[in-house]
């Protein structure tokens, strides 16, 4: 019953990627395919580790990801907190809350460019009037960055808020009201019986938002394509220029191989997390 | 203590109304005429007009902008190729997540676990090979090649959301009806399949989102004719004209007008779906 999925994902995705390790051992461009592919060895891995835009490309996802992830976490925690004990309209809440991550980061990234808009953008309006400067929100390098933090931000912090809720509302009632009748302290209870069943899915949380935020393509090429200058050219985006922009399809097999590696190490963490994290259990 | 509970309340009606403010900024924006838009400071009270959305479907526009394509097109294809590839998707995914479930074969945590890994794959880095085959094989800018690319798409997260849901019912009623002489297809379609209705049903939504959103993959595949309405929200946005703000919002307001539907009925199975089954919303 599996042979039709084996079938596709072999034909779609395992095929294709061995067909580009072996790309990334040649020099080859699929602009010009009547050209045979001529093997260079390492000469495109070789490119990867020397070219200096290269390592500005590591720098810049690496702010990205510290900075969005970092967000993410601290804003979604707290909204989980804020949330955790029922009231009228909870359900209203959360609708709202999750409604921007099940929105294309295509129209996420146009809201944020109309809000963001120089000349009559809401932000530009309000960051002049409270603080007297203009911002350039996406105009200017460290405030464009800022920006695709944010537009991610505020896709993504609600989907930690989610896990981390998830795992308050599991930790086990008659364990928080016997702590009650002891009258531990909230400190004890938060250490002793929270943390440990929100902990596992906090990490979750951390280690997939990583995962994707790392792999971040759309929204910041809605945004800013890179811009301005190289500001925002995360090596998502330096990847899809070298394939498709200058068709070096070589050296672009190359660094998707160098991105995958990293992918990969990250989901066998991912694996291993949530294996345990559906388990709580096991976990005090 | 009072005090502390308005604090609570402020804090949670300014949050909802910070996550909700860009959504809404674009569906007015869309219903603004266009000396309304670019107006500083931002106007929040103005007289609404219908014509942004007249303009998106029809065929003129004054500025011959690239807004004259038809954006009627569009959205029936990003819904053709959205229905047609999750529909293929559910079909061999729950038989798939089936089997998964009920036999342990050998290599099963081997097998379960490349098939999540394609899903995790970074999708720039998938692009150009699938890029170079399509061309080879001459699927590129036609239905058949998206439907079958959306289609592995979602597969590997049905397999493993409806694993989730499989693992949880009990299996002895199907070996019951087994041991009554029902087939395994028979005792996999009319006795476990009913218990996961919901499940497929949550399953079926959020790939439907995937689909629907997907951007990368499409502007690298689809032509004029297979074009889906992301593709064609881009080149809007970037276009060299400079941008049509009150069109573009009343398309991105059509765009996410069946998301924000599906947003407040999907709460149940969301964090089920976004973490690929291992946590129980």
């Amino acid at each position: 019953m599996l042979a039709p999925t084996a079938v596709l994902l072999f034909g779609l995705f395992i095929f294709p990627l061995l067909w580009s390790l072996g790309l990334s051992f040649y020099r080859y461009s699929a602009l010009r395919p009547q050209q045979a592919p001529r093997f260079v060895g390492f000469e495109n891995y070789a490119w990867l580790l020397t070219d200096l835009s290269i390592w500005q490309r590591f720098i810049a996802t690496g702010v990205l990801v510290a900075g969005s992830v970092g967000l993410q976490f601290l804003i979604g925690v707290s909204l989980a907190f804020l949330l955790y004990r029922e009231f009228k309209g909870r359900k209203i809440v959360l609708s709202i809350l999750i409604a921007p991550m099940m929105m294309a980061p295509v129209a996420a990234g146009a809201f944020f460019k109309l809000i963001y808009d120089p000349s009559f953008g809401v932000l530009t309006y309000v960051t002049k009037t409270l603080f007297g400067v203009q911002v350039g929100w996406l105009e200017k390098p460290a405030p464009a960055m800022l920006g695709v933090i944010i537009a991610d931000t505020w896709m993504w912090s609600p989907f930690v808020m989610l896990l981390t809720l998830s795992g308050l509302l599991s930790a086990p009632k008659h364990l928080l009201e016997m702590a009650q009748i002891d009258r531990a302290g909230r400190s004890l209870t938060f250490r002793y019986i929270l943390l440990p069943h929100i902990k596992p899915l906090m990490m979750l949380a951390v280690l997939l938002r990583t995962m994707e935020s790392f792999k971040l393509f759309d929204t910041i090429w809605i945004m800013t394509q890179g811009g301005p200058g190289d500001a925002t050219e995360t090596l998502a985006l330096a990847l899809y220029r070298v394939g498709f922009q200058y068709y070096n399809t070589g050296r672009a097999s190359a660094l998707a191989y160098l991105m995958l590696a990293v992918v990969i190490v990250l989901s066998n963490f991912y694996l291993r997390l949530a294996s345990r994290a559906s388990s709580p259990e096991g976990e005090t | 203590m009072n005090l502390k509970k308005m604090l609570r309340v402020v804090l949670i009606v300014a949050v909802s109304a910070l996550y909700a403010f860009p959504v809404l900024w674009v569906v007015l924006t869309a219903f603004k005429e266009r000396i309304d838009i670019f107006t500083q400071p931002p106007k929040l009270f103005f007289t609404p007009t219908l014509d942004n959305f007249a303009s998106i479907f029809s065929d003129s526009a004054s500025d011959g902008s690239a807004f004259s394509s038809d954006f009627g097109r569009y959205f029936l294809n990003s819904a053709l190729l959205s229905f047609g590839s999750v529909f293929t998707a559910i079909v061999f995914g729950t038989m798939g997540a089936y089997a998964a479930s009920r036999f342990p074969f050998k290599n099963r945590d081997f097998a379960m676990f490349s098939i999540l890994s394609t899903r995790m794959l970074p999708a720039v880095a998938v692009v150009i090979p699938v890029y170079l085959l399509y061309r080879t094989l001459n699927l590129m800018n036609t239905y058949l090649g998206m439907t079958l690319l959306y289609t592995a798409f979602n597969l590997p997260f049905v397999i493993w959301m409806m694993r989730s849901f499989f693992d949880e019912i009990p299996r002895e009623i199907e070996e019951a009806a087994m041991m009554d002489g029902s087939s395994r297809f028979r005792a996999f379609y009319r006795v476990a399949l009913p218990q996961v209705k919901s499940g497929i049903a949550g399953a079926a939504v959020i790939s439907l989102l995937f689909t629907w959103n997907e951007f990368l993959f499409a502007s690298m595949l689809t032509g004029e004719e297979t074009r889906t309405v992301p593709i064609a929200l881009a080149q809007t946005l970037q276009g060299e004209r400079g941008v049509d703000w009150g069109k573009l919002a009343a398309i991105e307001t059509l765009y996410i007008l069946p998301v924000l539907i599906a947003a407040a009925l999907l709460q149940k199975y969301l964090l089920r779906g976004l973490t690929f089954g291992t946590v129980k919303g």
